[in-house]
């Protein structure tokens, strides 16, 4: 019995962190939802949730795909670069039909992710390097396609950007959709077993036979279209194309929020749901502080902070 | 000065190699870029009349210094195995420290940068070097802290504070042989990094902790101390790249430095530092910064093409070069 006493708060504290990593995302949610309720008038109005909701669902989109990366110990910084360059395809070809273009967009995410994942699986550059040339190449391409904001008229992309079903905006629908497909793709498929077990070990997933470069090429691929999606989608709602400011700074969001949602740098989990989670924390973060007239400023300054604390919460072995 | 020295490699160098293919692979590693910006001089000179003129040169160089006295910090941090992306904030929060610090004298408009810069690199240092976070996201929280910090000293951005100090803005304006005192200043810095690196005790630190961090814990090298050290000088060299800026711009922009992190990190690669760690020099860095400058030279000249145009081309050279990097290192490893 002495022993158990004299061992205990290192147990409960080692416990405390596990809590933290796990649960800690959903409990920071929780208070800052309560927070607002109850002293930030009209947060719980229709309209608000819904505003709330449809700028979240870019960011939760692009951050599915990073959580993926991130599980295989990589890193997208290219994601804001293809939201981006999907933005000025998705105009380039608007002339044949709303469908025609979406695809070709989808198709230039899947190109640059493509791209990006057969630098990191078969030349074996580092992720950061692969993807960091193509943040800086395709922002470059999307602007050299498209030079400036570019506004449009297709009733069929406007009302996927602004129209809704059943009172929630397609955008929203997206996103949750997305959600589901990536959950099941990692709990429930060979492939989402085989990314896990890359990210955690890669020369043992080698050796004992995983197709380690496809799964790779895969996961860098998906990430491009989801980018792909959240570009056409944000595209869609502002009713303009504008390759030079879409998705800039995003790749931070999306890592901010795959951190704080508790899925290791280090890779070898992935976590779906803590992932939106994590992208929700932010968005109502700087929404409680602009509510309450905090400037632009603070966010960013409370954000670092949070970013932070996170890691050092979730930090065991990490190395970059 | 040889700004090769591996000490984390020697070890490739045991296994029996064909000397020629071995020589011209390490060759084209360490000094590619210094070779891509001779014939890029070359080609703009032939191509375009007011390419190979001293204002055009001069322009390139003064434009470069700023880039190239950050890309000394980067160069150390990366060659120990890490990464700096807090720098483009630190660049800005360090111009319009010195401006507004520039209303209270020479003194305060210089030191103000670098005591706000270095504190946040210190930070940084000690939550990598003692809490053993990720470099990568310790210096991402330090873009946005530093990013918010500058916002919040200029009134979300919308204050831009005018130089004062005569004496401060001609650190930044003066010039001396047709090229402004930031040049010399980038120059010596450089010259002191590479004795730093190659000739010091601390460089032999950097390289061993960038090759093999566990090992060189084991052979008694200092880690956490010199990593400290490495992401203070970063933010010391990123607040004075700043500070110049403002002095030479006469007041502190609030909207520079976007993406300047990655600017750094490309003209380190392109150098011939290998981001992984342990192998790299500042004269390939030196070459990176300038080749960069003269890449976005000759895409002015052509006219036609637009800044846009010149990302897509440093894109794609950063892609071809980590690419031959892995080539030669893989070439080098077999033969």
């Amino acid at each position: 019995m002495a022993e158990a006493t004299a061992a205990s708060p290192r147990v409960d504290r080692a416990r405390l962190r596990g809590w933290l990593q796990e649960y800690g995302v959903y409990a920071a949610v929780a208070a800052l939802l309560l927070f607002n309720v109850l002293f930030t008038p009209h947060f719980v109005d229709a309209a608000n949730v819904r505003t709330q909701l449809v700028q979240v669902a870019p960011i939760v989109i692009v951050s599915l795909g990073m959580a993926l990366v991130i599980g295989t110990q990589g890193i997208d910084l290219s994601v804001g670069s293809v939201m981006a360059l999907a933005a000025a395809v998705v105009v380039l070809y608007l002339g044949y039909g709303a469908v025609p273009a979406i695809l070709m967009a989808l198709l230039a995410g899947a190109l640059v992710g493509a791209a990006g994942g057969s630098l990191v699986a078969y030349v074996g550059v580092q992720p950061i390097v692969a993807t960091l040339a193509l943040l800086v190449g395709m922002r470059g391409l999307a602007n050299v396609l498209v030079p400036q904001l570019k506004e449009f008229r297709n009733p069929d992309l406007i009302a996927l950007g602004s129209g809704s079903l059943a009172g929630v905006p397609f955008v929203v629908v997206a996103a949750v959709l997305l959600t589901a497909l990536v959950a099941f793709l990692v709990r429930r498929t060979t492939f989402g077993r085989q990314l896990v077990a890359i990210g955690g070990n890669r020369a043992a997933s080698e050796l004992s036979g995983l197709p380690v470069k496809r799964v790779l090429l895969t996961v860098y691929v998906i990430s491009g279209v989801l980018a792909a999606i959240a570009g056409v989608l944000a595209t869609a709602r502002l009713q303009a194309s504008d390759p030079t400011s879409l998705g800039l700074f995003i790749e931070l969001s999306a890592i901010t929020a795959v951190v704080v949602g508790g899925t290791p740098l280090s890779g070898g989990r992935v976590r779906v749901l803590g992932t939106v989670m994590g992208a929700l924390l932010m968005q109502l973060l700087s929404a409680t502080l602009i509510k309450h007239n905090l400037p632009q400023s603070w966010t960013q300054m409370v954000q670092a902070g949070i970013i932070l604390a996170a890691v050092y919460a979730t930090r065991e072995r990490g190395t970059r | 000065m040889t700004d090769t020295a591996m000490i984390a490699s020697a070890g490739d160098g045991n296994a029996p190699v064909s000397p020629r293919s071995e020589r011209i692979s390490r060759l084209l590693q360490h000094h590619g870029a210094l070779m891509v910006l001779l014939v890029l001089v070359v080609v703009g000179s032939v191509a375009f009349d007011s390419f190979a003129t001293p204002g055009n040169a001069a322009s390139i160089i003064v434009s470069s210094s700023f880039l190239a006295i950050i890309a000394i910090g980067m160069t150390f941090v990366i060659i120990s195995g890490g990464i700096d992306l807090s720098v483009g904030s630190l660049y800005v929060l360090g111009g319009v420290l010195a401006a507004y610090g520039s209303q209270y004298g020479f003194a305060v408009a210089l030191l103000l940068p670098l005591a706000v810069c270095g504190a946040v690199g210190l930070v940084q240092g000690l939550l990598i070097a003692r809490a053993g976070m990720a470099p990568f996201i310790v210096t991402l929280a330090g873009l946005l802290g530093a990013r918010g910090l500058m916002l919040a000293i200029s009134d979300e951005g919308a204050t831009t504070y005018l130089v004062e100090d005569a004496a401060f803005a001609a650190l930044g304006q003066g010039s001396f042989l047709g090229l402004t005192y930031p040049v010399y200043i980038a120059i010596a810095l450089a010259l002191a990094g590479m004795v730093l690196l190659q000739r010091t005790g601390f460089g032999q630190n950097v390289y061993a902790i960038g090759g093999n961090e566990q090992a060189a814990a084991l052979m008694g090298v200092p880690v956490a101390r010199t990593k400290v050290w490495i992401y203070l000088m970063s933010g010391l060299l990123a607040g004075l790249a700043g500070a110049l800026n403002a002095a030479r711009l006469s007041s502190g922009v609030t909207i520079l430095g976007i993406g300047l992190e990655l600017d750094v990190i490309a003209a380190v690669v392109i150098g011939g530092t290998l981001l992984t760690g342990g192998a790299g020099g500042l004269t390939g860095t030196m070459a990176g910064v300038l080749l960069l400058g003269v890449i976005q030279s000759l895409i002015n000249q052509v006219g036609t093409l637009t800044s846009a145009f010149q990302q897509v081309v440093s894109g794609a050279f950063l892609a071809l070069v980590v690419i031959a990097q892995r080539l030669l290192g893989r070439a080098q490893r077999l033969s």
